[in-house]
């Protein structure tokens, strides 16, 4: 079990009161998994990736615990994650576009950068050109300003740097939504590559495209407005979700091959609650069809089949 | 009708405005009234550039586009206003359409200053709230709002139905939808479906393919500023015959499919563009035309509805 989280709550400060972007999450994540992190807008996607790696304030940790590989994260406390940064547990942000230094050569802030860890560039050199080569760039882009780069290019050059010293665990946040088509699917295939070769243990990939995660994730995790909705293997979800919002997100999604005039696909309507005062119970029962007086009642986050954990009343009850 | 003739975009680039930036060449397409083309490329491809030239807000380099048979370039003062009552845009961020200190119906003001000047306060109030439901919204729950208290769909709808208070005849949706979450982009996408019944043409901007396949029946694929392939829907995506089409539909992931191992171009390449096919660089089988390094292939009908711009094509065809 590489990674494993338990009750994790974590709620960000504001003047109005608290806003509890992220309620009671459990789950864990098997050694070389790649799970994918699915949701709309503000579902707590983010809150949950940052919280595993900088749990800074405005964001307030309240309760739960998060160990990896065994050993309790003090995700609490920004100092004492310092240890755990970058060697064990590594992001490749969301805006890895400007993640680099511009007034540094890319070369030149990496020896720093490993310099604030202890680390001499020299020893870690040839490692670092065979992960060059690993993401097909050459080895002069060392001696270049970022700027130098397109964004594909910065993209790979910031997944070499967050995967260098070998971290157990990787969060790519939105890594290639801002890349064309064909650079994509490349940098998607790396990031299974590095998975691959063990470089990184396990991955998880926040995104809101489905589509994606299909072709590179082991398993995907739906949540919902703070709350874990769904997780199972990456068929299940796509082809058998069971949570009611699952299911209503993937009908929503337009294939190749579907066309208005033959299928009119359909939204959801309504929109998700403000998370400064939620509403009790499952924060999906405004929108769902299924709801009933149960739902007022915040459902357990239940296994249903092996590695399949679904948080929904109507789905507990059938299996009752 | 509206019709794009040999146009092409040459934008100035570098510190004093030196360097030359092809962005569209030669693009040649018709949109007939009442259906929806899709404008299909990658980052940098000039689909935008195609929308904003249709709009008049950057200028045409070379060619003509025309509205009904009117060359739109040299529309000026009043013509321009009525060019606008018929031919509007709808862009990307809904965020950014709006002043964040003003309420939101603050957009629809506008277009009243502009064009309905002499209309009475409850002809106009009828006029928007009959806009608002026809885009699917209950104007009591969004009018008198701030930005942030709607949604982004909420907000996008808003900017169509701005631009159905005019006699709305064209509508350039530059990638509508990609900034809205999964849940609510079908709607606006089911929304411009419906209009299209009501016989509004739309030139839809998107990367994304199976967008584009959902609402419309002919799609036009660019790569750097020049249209590779170009036909019914069905018939690109499901026999692409240009290799850039071909690459674009292997590599879009999708949720009916898995990606085989394609071995995709990475390193970039600079060529220079002035002569030959836009897609040399890059291309699997340019060993097999000619003279595909020279001379620029132009679009050549395979089959009805199916064009394609590929010199290997071209010469498959003579032999």
């Amino acid at each position: 079990m590489s990674l494993q989280v338990d009750g994790l709550t974590v709620y960000y400060q504001t003047l109005q009161g608290d806003v509890r972007a992220l309620e009671n999450a459990t789950f864990s994540m098997a050694d070389g998994e790649i799970m994918g992190l699915a949701g709309e807008s503000g579902c707590g996607k983010s809150t949950l990736s940052n919280s595993l790696i900088l749990l800074a304030p405005p964001m307030k940790h309240v309760c739960g615990r998060v160990l990896l590989d065994g050993n309790e994260l003090p995700i609490g406390r920004v100092e004492a994650m310092n240890r755990y940064r970058f060697k064990e547990i590594s992001v490749v942000p969301q805006y890895a576009m400007n993640a680099m230094n511009p007034t540094r050569k890319i070369g030149k802030m990496i020896e720093e950068l490993l310099r604030a860890r202890g680390i001499e560039i020299r020893k870690i050199l040839p490692e670092l050109k065979r992960r060059l080569d690993l993401v097909e760039l050459k080895h002069n882009v060392l001696k270049m300003y970022p700027i130098e780069l397109s964004g594909g290019m910065k993209q790979r050059m910031v997944m070499v740097l967050s995967t260098l010293l070998d971290p157990s665990l990787l969060l790519a946040d939105e890594i290639t939504s801002a890349l064309d088509v064909s650079t994509q699917k490349a940098v998607a295939g790396m990031l299974v590559g590095f998975r691959d070769q063990g470089i990184v243990k396990s991955v998880i990939v926040i995104t809101h495209d489905m589509s994606i995660l299909y072709q590179i994730a082991d398993s995907i995790l739906i949540m919902y407005a703070g709350q874990l909705a769904e997780k199972a293997d990456t068929e299940t979800i796509i082809h058998t979700p069971r949570h009611p919002y699952t299911k209503m997100l993937i009908t929503s999604l337009p294939k190749v091959g579907v066309k208005h005039d033959e299928r009119r696909l359909a939204g959801i309507p309504g929109k998700p609650p403000l998370l400064l005062d939620p509403p009790e119970g499952c924060r999906f029962r405004e929108r769902c069809p299924h709801a009933h007086e149960r739902c007022l009642q915040v459902p357990p986050f239940v296994e249903i089949a092996p590695g399949h954990h679904v948080a929904c009343w109507k789905v507990g009850d059938k299996d009752a | 009708m509206l019709s794009l003739d040999r146009v092409s975009k040459t934008y100035r680039v570098g510190t004093f405005g030196g360097k030359l930036l092809p962005a569209v060449s030669d693009v040649t397409l018709g949109i007939p009234d009442g259906e929806v083309v899709s404008l299909i490329g990658e980052s940098g491809s000039g689909k935008s550039t195609i929308g904003k030239m249709i709009l008049r807000l950057i200028s045409i380099t070379d060619g003509t586009i025309t509205f009904d048979g009117t060359d739109v370039g040299a529309l000026k003062n009043r013509a321009l206003r009525d060019y606008y009552r018929s031919v509007q845009g709808v862009f990307q961020d809904p965020f950014s359409s709006y002043n964040p200190i003003f309420k939101a119906d603050r957009v629809f003001d506008v277009v009243r200053d502009h064009f309905y000047r002499g209309l009475r306060d409850r002809d106009w109030e009828q006029k928007v709230d009959d806009a608002l439901e026809s885009v699917g919204l209950n104007p009591d729950h969004v009018l008198n709002k701030y930005p942030h208290q709607l949604s982004g769909g909420q907000l996008q709808r808003f900017l169509i139905a701005r631009a159905l208070l005019l006699d709305l005849r064209f509508l350039v949706a530059d990638e509508i939808i990609s900034m809205l979450d999964a849940s609510t982009r079908i709607d606006v996408l089911n929304l411009l479906a419906d209009l299209k019944e009501r016989g509004l043409s739309v030139l839809f901007i998107t990367h994304d393919l199976s967008l584009g396949y959902y609402i419309s029946e002919k799609a036009a694929i660019l790569y750097r500023g020049c249209v590779v392939e170009y036909g019914k829907t069905e018939k690109i995506y499901t026999r692409p015959i240009h290799p850039y089409t071909k690459m674009l539909m292997e590599s879009v992931p999708r949720l009916d499919k898995k990606w085989e191992d394609v071995e995709i171009e990475l390193r970039a390449q600079q060529d220079d563009l002035s002569s030959g096919c836009v897609y040399y660089a890059r291309c699997t089988r340019k060993e097999k035309g000619a003279d595909c390094r020279t001379v620029r292939p132009g679009l050549i009908e395979v089959e009805p509805d199916h064009q394609v711009a590929c010199g290997c094509i071209a010469g498959e065809e003579r032999t």
